[in-house]
């Protein structure tokens, strides 16, 4: 094996954009459930995201048109779960995994006609000066616009959450609904704008993979990053930086084994490609445990329906 | 005295009961009035409907003259109405201050809403520390958290639903301090209880329901608790007595009884020692929380110890699971009727296979015999006058005090040598409370040792031959009950806490400072 083979700044700089899918699905997720909803939709919301995305970036030639598509294709899959969950009360573990295999399905009928079609080249960002640094320039601020939103987010979410009065009545909803109820709070129309957040930024995950990364359509082509999303949100005890570190750690694994694969690690390639999941679940175990107050941090009504009787 | 509220002719049904029937009555400004009712009297959705969680089906409401009618909470609380919940409406997660923000309309930035709880806290003889997590906080702190809640709101109506179910003697007084303090500034009260020597002690006027109707209204003080009861229940009721009947052997012995892992917000038993003989009822006071389900478990053998913890008949059974020792006589029906006590979706039948089988030898070779269960739980409804359909009911549709008659009656006819008891009559109805503790008494004269496990304090009074107290998982020595006084109970059960009894000027000063800030 050639360890020097490998291109350190280059694995480096495109560990932050492998992450970005997983991290932009999970930080949606996490709002989703902190309003108290289990959605295990997000793999079947991030394909179906990322079919409209390839399909409207291509058609209308703007990547920018083809988010918006992604995003608002998301959203509308999460309304069909929050409709048929906060009105008609169904099971939101069942009916999380039919979305998944619903989204599934109907990306891969719209997807029919994209098949091998090429898309947009994406151009990274030059930002004066800070591009230009050595090493550091390449890593952090060479990137295409997307990397920076999904950052943002995190961070918006986290301010959010901690600073803002929406924010503490979103926790509050999670936490307790009928004490939201009583206090007169309207537990399910927060919970649907949470659930069509989580949507929507799950469409943007999987968009970011078909417009930015890949970037063309291939069927499946998420191939289970909505539920390493999924698990990254429990692990990551329900805190949107630890979403990020989780996300990066997940992308730099998965970045580093393709290289030792190519730099002929005499390690049969099944390992390899299965160390990312192992090792980012085992790291994230290691954080969460320990602490007892991450057994607390989970939102008390999480996967519970709400029923105001009146 | 002006009126304040005045509510005409509310009504409101529901598929199957009409749970308030043309109710009416008026609250005068700076009058704690009461509201008294037994549980499902409608007490809850009258004042939800004042609350504006309810929409009436008909009627009207008069505040201050002007026509009221709330469409959602938020409207009500703009008019001056504050509610404290039975069931609190807390956050366990968040923190005293966040929770205290939540329920306000325009809270201020946290930093200053926590110097305001701090104050209005301490002036009500309510100390509470703004940061704590409410998750973290005993039953009658968390009331606080509810009651400054409503206060920061400078309420003129405030509405408390059942406030002493979770308090010691102690914390009683100075929760009637703070109320009578209030009073004394103007405020309203609507006080909503079961408890009648409360309400006597407290309230200036009362209005009675009865099965949603508005049966009598009085003034509490003219009245005998007996006279009140009898206007809350419709008709006499019995006094449990029961035949004197000396103690006999030891059955069980608990020593050195500590809990090793207790779940999340649960309590530990620290160092338990107690013995009950034949024949004996030996009362467990508490206020909820403080080890009553964790000492359940170790005596069920839900929870396993080492064996010489627990010595039944001096034999060690504390490594045994529950079926080793129910077989052997330790019967024990805990608090939670639907989930624990009985499996809610399963007929009364079932329900009765799944604790009797081995006493009443239900099953054979594996196999049920449904004649025999069958017989088993219909002698249960005959003996302890079930009202349900039949045996083949589902546990969840009888009402609380009906599954409770069953739940301890299933229990009873097992011919236990020990019977554990948690909250016998929580939310039951007076009549079938009174034939619970009776069938209790009656079993203690057979010769049964029996443990009842209690927040009721007049409940355990009247049945208990000797009380202790559990207080953070430490439990007193026993005392015989005969000639112990409800102080002596009172600080047994740990007090009050840290409360102070309120100090009238320094709130007042408080709040004028308070209300200057907020013009």
């Amino acid at each position: 094996m050639d360890l020097s083979s490998i291109n350190w700044i280059l694995l480096l700089a495109s560990l932050m954009v492998a992450s970005t899918p997983i991290l932009l699905a999970a930080i949606g997720e996490l709002v989703c459930e902190r309003a108290g909803v289990l959605n295990l939709g997000v793999e079947g919301m991030m394909i179906t995201g990322a079919i409209c995305g390839f399909a409207i970036s291509v058609e209308t030639q703007s990547a920018t048109l083809g988010f918006i598509a992604a995003a608002l294709s998301g959203a509308a899959l999460s309304m069909i779960f929050g409709f048929l969950t906060q009105y008609l009360l169904s099971n939101q573990v069942a009916t999380g995994l039919a979305l998944t295999l619903f989204g599934l399905g109907l990306s891969a009928l719209i997807g029919q006609g994209y098949i091998g079609i090429k898309g947009l080249e994406i151009a990274s960002l030059h930002i004066p000066l800070l591009s230009d640094i050595p090493v550091l320039g390449p890593i952090l601020f060479r990137h295409d616009l997307m990397v920076y939103v999904s950052i943002a987010i995190v961070a918006a979410t986290w301010a959010t959450l901690k600073y803002t009065r929406a924010g503490l009545i979103l926790r509050a909803v999670g936490e307790n609904h009928d004490a939201a109820h009583a206090l007169g709070y309207k537990v399910i129309r927060i919970r649907l704008m949470a659930i069509a957040f989580g949507g929507a930024c799950a469409g943007l995950g999987g968009a970011y993979l078909s417009v930015v990364r890949v970037p063309q359509w291939t069927e499946g082509m998420t191939a289970g990053a909505g539920w390493i999303a999924l698990a990254l949100v429990v692990f990551a005890s329900w805190k949107p930086w630890r979403i990020l570190v989780g996300a990066y750690l997940f992308g730099g694994l998965s970045v580093l084994q393709l290289n030792l694969q190519a730099a002929g690690l005499k390690v049969p390639v099944e390992y390899l490609s299965m160390s990312p999941y192992l090792i980012t679940i085992l790291v994230l175990v290691i954080m969460s445990s320990g602490r007892s107050r991450a057994a607390l941090n989970a939102p008390a009504e999480l996967g519970r329906s709400f029923h105001a009787s009146s | 005295m002006t009126e304040l509220l005045s509510v005409q002719g509310l009504t409101k049904a529901y598929p199957g009961v009409v749970a308030n029937d043309d109710v009416s009555f008026d609250i005068a400004e700076g009058e704690i009035h009461a509201l008294l009712g037994e549980n499902g009297a409608g007490k809850s959705t009258l004042v939800k409907m004042i609350y504006g969680l309810v929409k009436p089906d008909s009627g009207t409401m008069r505040l201050r003259g002007q026509a009221f009618a709330p469409p959602e909470p938020r409207a009500a609380r703009a008019n001056g109405v504050a509610m404290v919940f039975q069931h609190f409406s807390l956050f366990e997660a968040l923190t005293v201050a966040e929770n205290v923000g939540l329920g306000m309309e325009n809270p201020p930035a946290l930093s200053q809403l926590s110097r305001e709880i701090r104050e209005v806290s301490h002036a009500y003889g309510l100390p509470l520390d703004p940061r704590r997590l409410v998750g973290e906080l005993s039953a009658g702190e968390r009331q606080r958290v509810e009651i400054v809640r409503c206060l920061l709101q400078d309420p003129k109506l405030l509405i408390m639903d059942e406030p002493t179910s979770v308090l010691t003697p102690q914390e009683v007084e100075i929760l009637f301090a703070t109320l009578n303090k209030l009073k004394a500034e103007g405020t309203s009260i609507l006080y909503i209880s079961h408890k009648l020597e409360e309400i006597r002690a407290l309230c200036d006027g009362a209005t009675i329901l009865r099965r949603g109707k508005h049966v009598a209204s009085c003034d509490p003080r003219e009245k005998s608790a007996a006279e009140l009861a009898e206007l809350m229940v419709g008709e006499a009721l019995q006094v449990p007595d029961r035949a004197p009947s000396e103690p006999g052997e030891v059955i069980l012995q608990v020593a050195g009884l500590t809990s090793t892992n207790v779940a999340t917000f649960g309590t530990k038993l620290q160092n338990i020692g107690f013995e009950v003989r034949a024949g004996e009822i030996l009362g467990i006071g508490g206020v909820a929380g403080n080890g009553q389900d964790e000492l359940l478990s170790a005596l069920s053998g839900e929870t396993m110890g080492s064996p010489e913890t627990v010595r039944f008949r001096g034999k060690t059974v504390g490594h045994l699971p529950p079926n080793a020792r129910r077989r052997l006589g330790m019967l024990t029906a805990p608090e939670e009727r639907l989930g624990h006590a009985a499996a809610p979706d399963m007929s009364l039948t079932e329900n009765g296979i799944l604790s009797g089988w081995q006493r009443q030898e239900l099953t054979s070779a594996g196999f049920l015999k449904w004649g025999a269960a069958k017989r088993f739980a219909e002698q249960i409804i005959t003996a302890f006058d079930v009202r349900t359909p039949g045996a083949h009911v589902a546990a969840r549709a009888l009402s609380g005090g009906n599954l409770q008659k069953f739940v301890i009656g299933r229990e009873i006819l097992q011919r236990p040598e020990l019977l554990v008891v948690n909250q016998p009559t929580w939310g039951v109805d007076a009549s079938a409370a009174a034939a619970i503790r009776q069938a209790l008494l009656d079993l203690a004269s057979n010769g049964t040792a029996v443990i009842v496990i209690s927040q009721d304090l007049d409940e355990l009074r009247e049945v208990s031959d000797r009380f202790a107290a559990l207080n953070a998982g430490h439990l007193s020595a026993p005392k015989p009950t005969r000639g112990l006084s409800m102080e002596q109970i009172g600080l047994m059960l740990g007090g009050a806490h840290d409360m102070d009894v309120a100090d009238t000027g320094g709130a007042h000063h408080i709040k004028e400072a308070y209300e200057e800030g907020h013009p």
